[in-house]
């Protein structure tokens, strides 16, 4: 067992009848970070994380979680994790005291640290005024302040946390990741799921799935910087007309269109990727503004998606940007 | 001492029970069928089933029209059990209004009643039976064969000779052989239904995928269920005995105690069986279905509704692995017969086995998995 990883995986492999949802992926998660894992729906998010908590028994490969197998020894690790699932699934018709107290008991947190743990729960997730208020009645910020004040009530070194923001507002997400990385701050390991960009790009590093696989690893800004293609950004009025003659080009490989902007991703060799586009938009007689940009997220998650799906199975047409 | 491992273990399950009961004063519908079913199912099975039978609609075509003949038919009516409403001409006629569910019973004398009468070996009456419905049959049979032939003055056995005498009911009133089975019916039903959805619906709901994360075991987490139903099953138990002693004279005067006892083992077997079919459910619409699957056969095999003894063998093997069968057969001496709970060891160990077999292999079924 390695120390300084809280979750090591190698060639993990879920399969449900023909369909493979995680295919070989290697992950090795450092302690006291937060983690993320990027990709569309139907990535295999929550697949792998379903294996890691040991929900589900992984087809091949194997799962070492805080020093556990996480497949054999799962029931050893219930104590040590914390896992918060994609939707909310508390009990509606008990208040939130009661939900807390539940999940206490069930933890086995004597009575005497109850109390004391649960207030400051309350007080941290600001639900100290909703102490008595049905759990299903809350909004969908106040239920996941909820769920993450129940899936840390025990203290737990890894916290699994399954698209956790996906039917929150704006502020409540900033509320969220503030709580994140408090907890990282104490020393818990977070792996965290999400369709966000701007969620994925506050981890500390990030792993890109599609279609089961691992596509990309590392860093935000690590991969950001070293994407495997050249972004060019154009301004037009006649955006049909400009989106048109770039996706004709063979080396542009994806255009999404961000307002009056086109974001287009080109095949890392080719030379003067500027030049190029400004030849085809005056060939297409369309005024346009272009210039070479540093890559987002977005970019990296787009270019390593339609990488993969090129080794898979031929190249693909440029499209729009993956939802 | 209690070691800490098992100290937690009853705190867990003590954590489900009372979160189960709470959600269980809360849901106002659930709540309700508590008390209103064992009431409504009293009320109807109390009042409808009912053995008893009175003023049978019957025809008659009497072609010998004499006056022995006129006194046999008046002699019938005088029973109560069949009601003359039609007088006809023909056994055609009385065939047909039988076939229509006009009647039910025909009663046809030949033109030669008088000389049949006399002869010992030729019958001098037929009855004609709607074989439809099974309890009007027999009753029939019942009460016309030695009466009519008294009437008819043949050499028949002193019918004083043979007595026969209804034991343990003597008014043979069906309530008091319907509502002491009656607590295993309404038992069987809402247990199942109940423990049935406890599971399902928090499979639905996502609750599951929460609880199986946490260190709550699979047996602890059934015992946190099973527990508030069986309350809740003494609760409705109690509620039988009070409406049945109360509006239908049941007497219940044996040992309470063991009544008890006997529904507390089928209660836990009940229970047992809803927690087995919510393992095999994926929605609460398929565990509402699979509970009532099971529920027909119980009522119909029990010997609940008819003779056990009657049945083909192959119904009474699929009702021996039914809990209701020997639940009924406890109850029955129980409350009927005032047997002690001990002399009846066989059906006793066969609840305690199916208990333990459905644990099992609800257990074996119920794994800390999604797949």
């Amino acid at each position: 067992m390695n120390g300084d990883y809280a979750i090591q995986a190698r060639g993990l492999t879920r399969q449900f009848g023909p369909l493979t949802a995680v295919d070989h992926v290697d992950l090795s998660i450092p302690r006291a970070q937060i983690y993320g894992f990027l990709g569309p729906n139907g990535s295999g998010k929550s697949t792998t994380i379903r294996m890691l908590c040991g929900l589900l028994l992984p087809t091949a490969g194997s799962v070492e979680v805080l020093g556990y197998d996480a497949t054999r020894e799962s029931e050893k690790l219930r104590q040590k994790i914390g896992y918060m699932t994609q939707r909310f699934s508390l009990w509606e018709d008990l208040t939130v005291l009661e939900n807390l107290r539940f999940i206490a008991d069930i933890f086995s947190i004597p009575a005497a640290e109850r109390t004391h743990r649960i207030d400051a729960a309350l007080e941290e997730y600001h639900l100290a005024d909703r102490t008595e208020q049905r759990a299903g009645t809350m909004s969908g910020g106040q239920k996941q302040r909820l769920a993450l004040a129940t899936a840390t009530l025990h203290e737990p070194e890894l916290l699994l946390l399954d698209e956790p923001t996906s039917a929150v507002d704006p502020q409540s997400r900033r509320d969220f990741w503030e709580s994140l990385f408090r907890l990282v701050g104490q020393g818990t390991t977070i792996l965290v799921s999400t369709h966000y960009m701007d969620e994925a790009e506050r981890c500390h590093r990030l792993a890109i799935l599609d279609n089961g696989r691992l596509v990309a690893e590392g860093a935000p800004k690590t991969l950001m910087d070293d994407i495997d293609a050249a972004v060019i950004e154009v301004e037009a009025e006649d955006t049909g007309g400009a989106r048109e003659a770039l996706s004709r080009l063979a080396e542009v490989k994806s255009v999404a269109q961000l307002g009056t902007r086109l974001h287009a991703l080109l095949d890392r060799a080719t030379r003067d990727p500027e030049a190029m586009a400004r030849t085809a938009l005056e060939r297409a007689g369309v005024a346009a503004k272009v210039e070479l940009t540093r890559a987002s997220l977005e970019d990296v998650f787009v270019a390593a998606t339609l990488r993969s799906r090129d080794g898979n199975g031929g190249p693909q047409p440029a499209s729009g940007k993956a939802s | 001492m209690i070691s800490p491992a098992i100290g937690q273990s009853i705190g867990r399950i003590r954590a489900i029970a009372a979160k189960e009961f709470r959600q269980l004063l809360r849901d106002r519908l659930t709540f309700g069928m508590v008390v209103g079913i064992p009431l409504v199912q009293i009320l109807i099975f109390g009042y409808s089933i009912n053995f008893d039978v009175r003023n049978i609609d019957a025809g008659v075509v009497d072609l010998a029209n004499t006056s022995g003949s006129r006194a046999m038919i008046a002699d019938l009516q005088a029973t109560q059990v069949l009601r003359i409403r039609e007088h006809l001409q023909s056994p055609g006629q009385l065939e047909a209004r039988i076939a229509s569910g006009a009647l039910s019973v025909g009663i046809y004398v030949p033109p030669d009643y008088e000389r049949r009468k006399l002869d010992g070996d030729r019958t001098a009456v037929q009855i004609l039976v709607d074989g439809s419905e099974p309890t009007i049959e027999s009753v029939v049979r019942g009460i016309a064969a030695p009466r009519l032939s008294a009437r008819a003055g043949i050499a028949v056995p002193d019918d004083r000779l043979i007595e026969v005498r209804t034991l343990y009911n003597p008014e043979k009133r069906t309530a008091v052989q319907i509502v002491p089975t009656l607590i295993g019916v309404i038992l069987n039903m809402t247990m199942v239904l109940f423990t049935v959805i406890a599971i399902v619906r928090e499979r639905e709901r996502g609750n599951l995928e929460l609880l199986i994360t946490t260190p709550v075991k699979s047996t602890e987490l059934m015992a946190g269920k099973i527990v508030p139903y069986i309350l809740v099953g003494l609760i409705q138990t109690t509620l039988i005995i009070v409406v049945g002693r109360w509006l239908f004279d049941v007497p219940f005067s044996s040992n309470l105690f063991d009544l008890y006892l006997a529904a507390c083992l089928f209660i836990a077997a009940t229970l047992m069986l809803g927690l087995l079919i919510s393992t095999l459910a994926a929605t609460q619409f398929q565990a509402v279905q699979l509970g009532f699957f099971t529920m027909l056969p119980s009522i119909l095999l029990s010997g609940f509704m008819f003779p056990f003894d009657g049945m083909p063998l192959a119904a009474q093997a699929i009702a021996q692995v039914l809990p209701l069968t020997h639940f009924v057969e406890l109850v029955r001496g129980i409350a009927l017969r005032g047997a002690p709970i001990g002399s009846m060891p066989g059906p006793l160990l066969k609840l305690g086995a199916f208990f333990v077999i459905a644990l099992i292999l609800a257990a074996l079924r119920f794994r800390k998995r999604l797949d």
